[in-house]
């Protein structure tokens, strides 16, 4: 027997939703608007599509530059991030057993409780002296400061592949960087979706780090570039939504057509 | 498996070489697990670790983050921290906007993902839906909220002769924590729902059917069924929602800057601005020891605690 739909529920769940659509709606409505439209009401829905709120902020706010940085930034990050700590992970899951890579891995998991604002001081001297307080210097920052979450993520996960694939490899004359390449890595797709994920939404929204680290307004991400422009787009709401829409609108495509992708991914990675 | 095997045979030939050659490649296998891990660890100690020490180490000295030298003041720092107002003050917020987010970010969420886990229509549209919040920026959301707040609410107050709406209650000193405190839950929902919405779904279907057949009802059923199942999800969303909220900075930024006055200084707000721009570098760094060791005792103890409750239950 098919259980009918609840429809009070389902009202409850639709108002609910409309509370989540709403901001995202004036957004819109204000990007396409100009200042009288404005001015008249901002909820009703914009008649004139005015694209040159887009174009002019494209070109106060020097909008793909920002982007480029704030794609270069994002996946630079998800590739090492993706090779370089499965790999630390897989050294650590096999050898559990030994007390120094036990060590490590409470050493690494720890971290997740240590606030960023005790290291954001001392970590802003020590790149600009180092000469990090750049594009790269971020990207590094976020493979290694990533390295607390994704050791505890892939750690789980690789525990639970069974090791007789891999002594099988051994015995075949296999290295253990090639079980590794060859063997272990290819079966860890489903829990790479979840870390690259994560990374992506990490280092394309992130705002405190580039604040911090960044030092040359060029190397600018776009999440930085609408706080270095509130001042210049002053009374111009406008423009500025129209600036807001665009440095939002990358991870909003993509969440369109992989939505059920990236939540799964989230999930796993919450419940691991 | 069957080549596995046949490699193994032809090994077996000379025991005493197999024996030798076995632990060099042993050596071998343990030096390339060492050289996975241990630059990794270097590096983690050089970026995260070392910075952390070297926070402890300019707590207890005078250091203003510009000059070249600095004096030893021993616990002056920590000292001045319990007497500062500015600091209490910080810390006053703080608490009281992650008690609050906390707590009204679980009941929604919960309330939320018990509605997408019921037998309602376009499942997996409102999903998207609600998940959505949780990929956009905080930083920008804290933008368009500021703009909600400041002019479209106050607007339609005054259109529609509606007086409490008329006011921008980021401009006022007693109101703007809960403009924060709109967008935070806004944004925090997202992914409790779906944690939520997952530990839901492990519930068996069979013990409702069979509670309801014993006369149970809703209420019942939601505290002897659904809860005890999903109190560890309850565990892990309220210590995330905690933590998130402590280390609250991109609302504040986008929203307020800490004001009016200072009411809504979080305290990594005013670690950033006192110590990078206030010239309180070794001051701030004393601050977030403090803070370090307050959201450590927090998520141990909320873990404790909740925990001992699931065990209970």
């Amino acid at each position: 027997m098919r259980e009918r739909t609840n429809w009070p529920v389902t009202i409850f769940i639709a108002l609910g939703s409309v509370a989540i659509l709403i901001p995202l709606y004036i957004s819109i409505s204000i990007a396409l608007k100009n200042p009288q439209e404005l001015a008249e009401s901002a909820l009703s829905l914009p008649l004139n599509f005015h694209w040159e709120n887009f174009t002019k902020a494209i070109e106060v706010t020097n909008f793909f530059n920002a982007f480029k940085n704030s794609s270069i930034i994002t996946i630079f990050t998800l590739v090492f991030t993706l090779l370089t700590n499965s790999l630390v992970a897989y050294g650590i899951a096999r050898n559990m057993h030994r007390k120094l890579f036990r060590n490590l891995y409470y050493y690494f998991v720890s971290a997740l409780f240590i606030p960023f604002p005790i290291i954001m001081l001392p970590i802003v001297k020590q790149t600009s002296a180092l000469g990090l307080n750049n594009t790269a210097g971020l990207i590094l920052l976020y493979v290694v400061y990533g390295m607390a979450m994704n050791i505890f993520i892939y750690v789980g996960y690789i525990r639970s592949i069974p090791i007789e694939l891999e002594e099988a490899a051994i015995v075949d004359g296999c290295s253990t960087w090639g079980v590794f390449w060859k063997v272990i890595f290819p079966l860890l797709t489903p829990i790479n979706a979840t870390v690259g994920i994560l990374t992506c939404l990490w280092a394309w929204n992130d705002f405190l780090l580039p604040l911090v680290i960044l030092s040359d307004s060029a190397d600018a991400t776009l999440p930085l570039v609408q706080y270095v422009f509130q001042t210049e787009f002053g009374a111009d709401y406008n423009l500025a939504f129209a600036s807001y829409l665009m440095a939002m609108a990358p991870m909003v495509i993509v969440y369109l057509f992989a939505q059920k992708w990236i939540i799964g991914g989230v999930v796993k990675g919450a419940i691991k | 498996m069957k080549s596995d095997q046949l490699i193994l045979n032809n090994h077996q030939s000379s025991p005493a070489d197999l024996a030798k050659s076995k632990k060099k490649k042993m050596n071998g296998r343990m030096m390339a697990y060492y050289l996975m891990v241990i630059p990794a660890a270097l590096l983690f100690f050089a970026f995260h670790t070392f910075p952390a020490i070297q926070g402890i180490y300019y707590s207890f000295t005078n250091w203003n983050g510009i000059n070249l030298d600095y004096d030893f003041v021993g616990f002056k720092n920590y000292i001045n921290l319990f007497k500062d107002t500015a600091v209490r003050d910080s810390y006053l917020f703080t608490f009281k906007f992650a008690i609050f987010a906390g707590v009204l970010v679980n009941i929604i969420s919960l309330a939320v993902a018990i509605g997408l886990n019921a037998k309602i229509k376009g499942r997996n549209f409102f999903r998207a839906v609600y998940f959505l919040p949780n990929i956009l920026s905080v930083l920008i959301v804290g933008f368009i909220f500021n703009f909600v707040f400041t002019s479209i609410i106050p607007n339609l107050g005054e259109k529609y002769q509606i007086e409490f709406l008329t006011e921008n209650i980021l401009g006022n000193a007693n109101l703007a924590w809960i403009g924060i405190l709109i967008v935070f839950i806004w944004q925090s929902c997202a992914f409790n729902i779906i944690l939520y919405l997952s530990g839901l779904q492990t519930v068996p279907h069979e013990l409702y059917e069979a509670s309801s057949l014993d006369g149970a009802n809703r209420w019942q059923q939601f505290w002897k069924i659904t809860f005890p199942v999903i109190a560890p999800f309850f565990t892990i969303n309220m210590v995330l929602a905690m933590k998130n909220a402590l280390m609250v900075f991109d609302q504040i930024v986008a929203m307020t800057g800490g004001g009016p006055g200072t009411v809504t200084t979080s305290i990594s707000y005013l670690i950033y601005t006192g110590g990078l721009a206030g010239g309180e570098f070794a001051f701030q760094s004393a601050n977030g020891v403090i803070y370090f060791i307050v959201i450590m005792a927090i998520s141990v103890f909320q873990l404790k605690v909740l925990q001992k409750r699931e065990m209970d239950m």
